[in-house]
């Protein structure tokens, strides 16, 4: 499962990951990270029987958690099932069966990568 | 005995309701079974169909007149500009133009699937005053059903197969053929390889000019061919024409291609009649039969290096192997779409709605797709650097390097190794900055590693650009093995433009 960390200004510089990590012993997979000097967002991948867990472990130290239950959106009236999101995702989100392009959302990180390289506009990020 | 039969036997069993239609999809099998004669007994029509983007599409659209009347010599549909150099009231809207008020997000292809779609389009025009044509400005509010005429001209749909792209520089490039990420990071194709139309008949024995076709959604002809038509190296192309208010949204789509711009997605399918057993035959084609080459974008000139030559069995199955490594391979044409078209078309033959046409003329066997004949060339960046640049080893001291940026004209200092081979570059920014932090010691520890060059053989335009997206104002200029032979300034540059806007 996937967990999306919106670390505010005061907590940025605090070993939060690495606490979270002993506290709970949870295997952490960091998937995306973007920090800066005053804010940041993460997208951590965590096994299910630990998700409750850890999310409980950041939002003590004032973390705002979302888990990402479907990250990508795909309009299915605009896309055309061309395929331009395939080759694009560094994940494998998105493959064909039959010439139709599938989805599986548990692999997405939120790069947005797939988003500007739809030519139909049919993909968006949810919650960003 | 050779079996043949001929058209009008088909349309009479199109009639009666007996024909048998299969998708060119189904056909290779067919022929393999049965051969080309038995083929040729048991199948009627071969129905194909393609579905991707198709820049070169536009619509002409009659307004009708205005009360007092005006002669359009601008327009603009929703924000986009039309061509108004035709006739009082009539435009071409093409579909890769975009709007002025929200770039290429809205363009031509948007305002076409608006239409299509039933929806209002704004419409200013101005006029240029003339004794009949008395009215200066116009402005209204118009449906497809509200215009006189929406006549679809696409002067080059179909493509008979397109080049896959890729990219071996180091950023990720925007192009026509989507994203394209750096180091062959992936490889885009389009067409739709064995239900492609032409590639069924690329003899052209049955497509030409006056044939019916499948188009947006509707029934459509093919009225020649289409530009850039060069059946010699398997890049024959169509152009088509049909009504756009007989067409749907289901096959006509606005896209944009991010920084590239806007494009229309149109269905396009042929039927082919199986007349002979050369028909049979060539309907028979599998994707394995149809070659692509794969063309580097890397390189922004017009003759960009082909890698290597694939098919379209390669390309979908979704690796294609360059130089020892597999690359992921996406379409940017749909096959699903593809598919929908060719099974529309076989319905509608099936229903008896779709007869078949006689060709009024084949499609030319030749054609032409030559470069452009260029008369001012701008320079190369060989013929405007400057040759005598000043470089440093990599080894000596940040003062040492202080004093040779002070007793030469350049800014940017080019850092080389013992055998002359750019490793990096120091401007005076990184001196002063060294300095001032009291960080003064070797150049190799502070130079920025990452340069951009140019080549001697590069037209100057490329340099700039290259400059200009990475907001730099000098390129080392380099040969094929790495070695600084000059350097090439954006103050040679504007110097260049400059002078050349004077005369
Ligand atoms: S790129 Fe867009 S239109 Fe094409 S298959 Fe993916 S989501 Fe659909
Ligand atoms: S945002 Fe798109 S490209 Fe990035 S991981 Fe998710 S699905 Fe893949």
């Amino acid at each position: 499962m996937k967990l999306m960390l919106r670390v505010a200004p005061g907590i940025v510089r605090k070993p939060l990951i690495a606490s979270v990590i002993l506290e709970t012993g949870a295997l952490i997979n960091i998937e995306r990270a973007s920090i800066d000097a005053v804010s940041g967002e993460i997208v951590l991948d965590v096994s299910d029987d630990k998700c409750k867990q850890v999310k409980d472990a950041f939002e003590r130290r004032g973390v705002d958690v979302v888990l990402l239950e479907i990250p990508v959106m795909r309009n299915e009236e605009e896309c055309v099932h061309c395929g331009a999101c395939i080759a694009i995702c560094p994940t494998g989100t998105f493959r064909f069966d039959d010439w139709k392009v599938v989805t599986d959302p548990g692999k997405c990180i939120q790069c947005g990568a797939c988003v500007t390289a739809c030519p139909h506009r049919a993909l968006q990020l949810v919650l960003r | 005995m050779e079996a043949k039969k001929s058209l009008s036997e088909i349309n009479e069993r199109i009639r009666d309701g007996s024909v048998r239609v299969v998708t060119a999809e189904e056909m290779p099998s067919i022929v393999e079974e049965l051969g080309p004669d038995g083929a040729v007994r048991e199948v009627d029509v071969v129905t194909t169909g393609t579905f991707g983007a198709m820049c070169s599409s536009g619509v002409f659209l009659n307004l009708g007149h205005s009360d007092p009347p005006i002669k359009i010599s601008r327009a603009w549909l929703n924000q986009v500009e039309a061509y108004g150099g035709v006739a009082a009231v009539d435009l071409f809207l093409g579909a890769t133009q975009p709007s002025e008020d929200r770039g290429i997000e809205y363009g031509g292809a948007h305002v076409i699937e608006d239409l299509v779609s039933g929806r209002a389009v704004d419409v200013m025009g101005e006029g240029v005053g003339t004794d009949c044509y008395p009215r200066m400005e116009i402005e209204t509010t118009l449906h497809l059903e509200d215009l006189n005429q929406a006549l679809m001209v696409n002067p080059r749909n179909a493509y008979q197969r397109y080049n896959a792209a890729t990219n071996s520089s180091d950023r990720t490039l925007h192009t026509y053929m989507g994203t394209l990420l750096p180091h062959f990071g992936n490889v885009h194709y389009s067409g739709a390889g064995v239900l492609n139309p032409i590639s069924n008949d690329p003899g052209f024995e049955y497509i030409g000019t006056g044939v019916r076709i499948f188009l947006g959604g509707a029934q459509g002809y093919i009225v020649g061919p289409g530009t850039q038509h060069s059946p010699g190296t398997g890049f024959a192309t169509l152009m088509v024409s049909g009504d756009l208010k007989r067409m749907s949204s289901e096959f006509l789509r606005a896209a944009t291609f991010t920084k590239y711009g806007p494009t229309l997605y149109v269905g396009v399918g042929v039927p082919i009649p199986i007349l002979n057993e050369r028909l049979a035959l060539s309907t028979a084609v599998r994707d394995s039969d149809i070659t692509v080459p794969v063309v580097d974008y890397g390189v922004q000139r017009r003759d960009r290096p082909v890698l290597k030559s694939t098919s379209y069995a390669e390309l979908r199955s979704g690796f294609v192997e360059i130089n020892g490594k597999e690359v992921p391979t996406a379409s940017l044409s749909s096959f699903h779409m593809a598919r929908m078209v060719a099974g529309t078309l076989k319905k509608w033959i099936e229903r008896g709605e779709f007869l078949l046409t006689e060709q009024a003329e084949p499609l030319s066997k030749s054609g032409v797709s030559r470069p452009m004949k260029q008369t001012k060339e701008l320079p190369y960046v060989g013929d405007v650097m400057n040759r005598d640049v000043v470089t440093v080893g990599e080894n000596i001291s940040v003062p040492e390097a202080a004093r040779v940026i002070v007793g030469s004209r350049f800014d940017h200092l080019p850092v080389v190794s013992d055998d002359g081979k750019l490793m990096g570059i120091i401007t005076t920014w990184d001196i002063s900055k060294a300095v001032a932090n009291g960080n003064i010691s070797r150049v190799s520890e502070i130079m920025t590693r990452r340069v951009y060059t140019a080549t001697p053989d590069e037209p100057i335009e490329l340099a700039a650009r290259t400059m200009d997206i990475h907001s730099i104002s000098a390129l080392p200029v380099v040969d094929k093995d790495n070695r600084v032979i000059g350097m090439i300034t954006s103050n040679d540059l504007s110097r260049l433009f400059a002078g050349r806007r004077s005369i």
